[in-house]
C-alpha cells in the first residue's frame, strides 16, 4: 500500500512540475510577459520597472525557478483589476465552483447508473434505442448552449428557476456556521439545478454509454451464466455479481469526468452568471487579468490532479487485481 | 544469442507486402459497405455532406454580407422582410445583420477548425506513437510522460491559457486545439506498433533492409490507419465543441469572422428581451454538426469492429 501510494504520490509531483512548466512556458509565448502584467496604457518606464520588478529581466531558468518557488506558496501575482493578490480572488470563488462541480458530477454519476444499467438489460428494445438516442443527443450538445436553452424554457418562459446567481453552501460552511449553511443548502441546490444539468450532461451520456457496454460485457461472463443457472434472481444477479464488476470502468472515469467537468463549469457558469472561478476566469480573459487566469488554471489543474490521485487509491481498493 | 531464421527472398516480401495490401483494401471495402446499411451512419453522412456543401457555398448561398450592419433592421424576428425585397429568414442580429447569413458562414470555421486541428494532432500524435512505440527506451518514457502531464489539465483550461495570451486568431486556435489532441492518437498509435512490430512481415520488411522511415510509414502506418479514423471522427465532434466554447469565452477567431460560438456569446445579452432566435439557430447548427461526427464516429467503429459488423450483418440494418 505504501510503495503504491508514494509511486503515485511522485508521479503526481512530476506531473505538478509538467503543470508549472506549461504554464511558464504559456507566459512566455507571446513575447515579453511585461505586457501581460501592466496595464495597456503605462508608460515606458512603468513597464521597465514592472520588468524589474517581476523578474522578467532575470535569465529564463531563474525566472522558472522563482515561478515555481512563487507558485508553491500561491503567489502568482496581483490581479489587474481586483488589486489584490490573484489568488485570493480565485480562493473566494472557489467554493461556489466546487459545489457545482460536485453537484454535476453526482447527478451525472447517479442518472448514468441506472440509466446505463437499464439499457443493458433491455438490450435491443425501445427502453434501450431511447436511452442510447438521448445519450447521443447529451454528447453532441455543447453545454453552454443547453444552459442558454434551459434559461429560455425554464427560467424565461415556464419561470420554475432562477436563471442566475446562487446561494452558498460551501462558504458558511467552511467558515464553521453550519446553521447557515444547511439552512442554505435547499435554495442552494434549487439555484444550481439548471447550471449543473447542463453542465453534467455530456457526462451523464458518455457514463451511460460506457456503463451500457461495461454491464453488457460483464452479462455475458461464464460467472454471471453460473449465477444464473445456480437459479439465483435476475435481481441479485444484476446487482450482486454483474455491477460489481461494471463499476470498474466508471470509477475509473470519476477522476477524469471531474476534469471535464471543471472545463465545462468554466464555460456554463459564464452563462448563469453564477459567482465561480468560470465566471471569474471569463471577466479576467476580457480584461487580460492574466495573474487571475494562471491562478485559476493551476489550482483547478491541482484539485484535479489530487483528485485522479484519490480516484486511483480508491480503485486499488475496489479491484483486488491492482497490487497495493 | 537466438537462431535467425534464413533472411526471406525479396520475392516473398513483395508477395506477403502485396497480400497485406489486397487484405486491407477488401477488409476496408467490406467495412465501407457495412456502413452504409448502418441508419444513424448515414444519416451521420448526409448531415455531413449538407455542412460541408453550406461551408464551401456559404458566400453563394448566403442572401446578405454576414457582416453588413443595418441599424434600421436590428432584431428582426426569423420571416420578417428587411429593406427591399429580402427576407431575413432567420432573423437578425443587435446589429442588424442576417442570422442566416452568419450561421453560413459560421459553418466553414468550425470545420476548418474541426478538421485542421484534427490534422495537426493526428499528424504529431501518429509520428509520436509511431517512434515511441517502435523505438522504445527513453524516447518512449519521456513522449507518454509528456502526454500524462498534458492529461493531468481539464484541456479547456490548458487551451484558455495558451490562448489568452497567443490572442484569438484562426491559426492560433487550430494549433492549440491540434496541439491538445497529440496524446490521444500517440497513445493508441503506440499501442498497434507494439503489437504489429513483432508480425512477420514488418520483419520481412527489416531483414529486406528498408529503412526505418520506410518500415514506420510504409509498412506499420497503413495498418493502423483504420482505428484512427474512428477516434478523428469522435474528435472532429469534440474540438468542433471546444472551438465553439472557446469562441463563446471570446478566444476564438477575430470578431469579424462569423462562428456559431461567438454568435450564441451574443445572444446572451438579448435572452431576457426574448430574442430566442439569436441563440437557437447557431446552437442547433453546432449540435448537428457535432451529432453527425458522432454518427458517423459510431457507424466507422461498428463497421470496422468485425465482431460488431457480424451483429449489423446479422440484423440487416442498425
Amino acid at each position: 500500500m505504501w510503495t503504491f501510494l508514494a509511486r503515485r504520490l511522485l508521479q503526481s509531483i512530476i506531473v505538478l512540475i509538467g503543470v508549472t512548466l506549461i504554464s511558464f512556458i504559456s507566459l512566455q509565448m507571446g513575447g515579453d510577459p511585461t505586457f501581460l502584467f501592466v496595464s495597456e496604457n503605462a508608460s515606458v518606464e512603468e513597464i521597465a520597472r514592472a520588468r524589474e520588478a517581476l523578474g522578467f529581466d532575470r535569465p529564463l531558468h531563474v525566472q522558472y525557478l522563482s515561478y515555481v518557488w512563487n507558485a508553491l506558496q500561491g503567489d502568482f501575482g496581483n490581479s489587474l483589476s481586483y488589486r489584490q493578490p490573484a489568488m485570493d480572488v480565485v480562493l473566494q470563488a472557489m467554493p461556489a465552483t466546487i459545489e457545482l462541480t460536485f453537484f454535476s458530477l453526482l447527478l451525472a454519476i447517479g442518472l448514468s447508473i441506472p440509466l446505463g444499467i437499464y439499457a443493458a438489460l433491455k438490450r435491443g428494445k425501445p427502453a434501450d434505442g431511447g436511452i442510447m438516442t438521448f445519450a447521443m443527443l447529451g454528447q453532441s450538445i455543447p453545454n453552454f448552449w443547453m444552459g442558454i436553452m434551459m434559461i429560455l424554457f425554464f427560467g424565461l418562459y415556464l419561470r420554475w428557476f432562477p436563471i442566475s446567481g446562487n446561494v452558498p453552501f460551501l462558504e458558511p460552511l467552511f467558515e464553521g456556521d453550519f446553521s447557515t449553511a444547511f439552512s442554505n443548502l435547499p435554495r442552494s441546490l434549487y439555484y444550481m439545478i439548471m447550471p449543473a444539468i447542463a453542465v453534467g450532461t455530456y457526462t451523464l451520456a458518455r457514463n451511460a454509454r460506457l456503463i451500457r457496454s461495461s454491464m453488457l460485457e460483464v452479462l455475458q461472463q461464464d460467472y454471471v451464466r453460473t449465477a444464473r443457472s445456480k437459479g439465483i434472481s435476475e435481481r441479485r444477479v444484476v446487482i450482486h455479481h454483474a455491477m460489481r464488476n461494471a463499476w470498474l470502468p466508471v470509477v475509473t472515469m470519476i477522476g477524469l469526468e471531474f476534469g471535464f467537468l471543471l472545463g465545462g463549469v468554466v464555460v456554463v457558469e459564464t452563462v448563469f452568471s453564477y459567482p465561480g472561478i468560470g465566471r471569474l476566469v471569463f471577466n479576467a480573459i476580457n480584461q487580460r487579468d492574466i495573474p487571475v487566469v494562471q491562478a485559476s488554471v493551476i489550482l483547478l489543474a491541482v484539485i484535479f490532479i489530487l483528485l485522479n490521485l484519490i480516484v486511483d487509491l480508491i480503485y486499488a481498493r475496489l479491484d483486488p487485481r491492482v497490487k497495493l | 544469442m537466438a537462431a535467425t531464421s534464413p533472411a526471406p527472398s525479396s520475392a516473398d516480401t513483395q508477395a506477403v507486402s502485396g497480400m497485406a495490401t489486397s487484405y486491407r483494401r477488401k477488409e476496408l471495402r467490406r467495412a465501407f459497405q457495412s456502413m452504409l446499411t448502418s441508419r444513424w451512419a448515414l444519416v451521420g453522412m448526409l448531415i455531413l455532406l449538407v455542412v460541408t456543401f453550406v461551408a464551401i457555398f456559404g458566400p453563394w448561398l448566403a442572401p446578405f454580407d454576414p457582416n453588413r450592419q443595418n441599424i434600421m433592421m436590428r432584431l428582426l424576428e426569423p420571416g420578417e422582410a428587411g429593406a427591399g425585397s429580402l427576407t431575413y429568414w432567420l432573423g437578425s442580429d443587435q446589429l442588424g445583420r442576417d442570422v442566416l447569413s452568419r450561421l453560413l458562414y459560421g459553418a466553414r470555421v468550425s470545420l476548418l477548425v474541426g478538421v485542421a486541428a484534427i490534422a495537426v494532432g493526428g499528424t504529431l500524435g501518429t509520428i509520436a506513437g509511431l517512434v515511441s512505440g517502435y523505438f522504445g527506451g527513453w524516447i518512449d518514457d519521456v513522449l507518454m510522460r509528456l502526454g500524462d502531464i498534458q492529461l493531468a489539465f481539464p484541456f479547456i483550461l490548458l487551451a484558455i491559457m495558451f490562448l489568452v495570451v497567443l490572442g484569438p486568431g484562426l491559426v492560433n486556435i487550430i494549433l492549440v486545439l491540434g496541439i491538445g489532441q497529440w496524446i490521444t492518437y500517440a497513445r493508441i498509435v503506440r499501442a498497434q506498433t507494439l503489437s504489429l512490430r513483432e508480425k512477420e512481415y514488418v520483419e520481412a520488411a527489416r531483414a529486406m533492409g528498408d529503412s526505418t522511415f520506410s518500415i514506420l510509414f510504409r509498412t506499420i502506418l497503413p495498418n493502423i490507419i483504420a482505428p484512427l479514423t474512428v477516434i478523428a471522427s469522435f474528435n472532429v465532434a469534440g474540438v468542433i465543441l471546444s472551438e465553439a466554447a472557446l469562441s463563446f469565452l471570446g478566444l476564438g477567431v477575430p470578431p469579424d469572422v462569423p462562428t456559431w460560438g461567438s454568435m450564441l456569446s451574443e445572444s446572451r445579452d438579448h435572452l431576457l428581451s426574448n430574442k430566442w432566435w439569436m441563440a437557437v439557430f447557431p446552437g442547433l447548427a453546432i449540435l448537428l454538426t457535432v451529432m453527425s461526427f458522432n454518427f458517423l464516429g459510431d457507424g466507422l467503429r461498428d463497421a470496422l469492429d468485425p465482431q460488431q459488423r457480424s451483429v449489423i450483418e446479422s440484423r440487416g440494418t442498425k
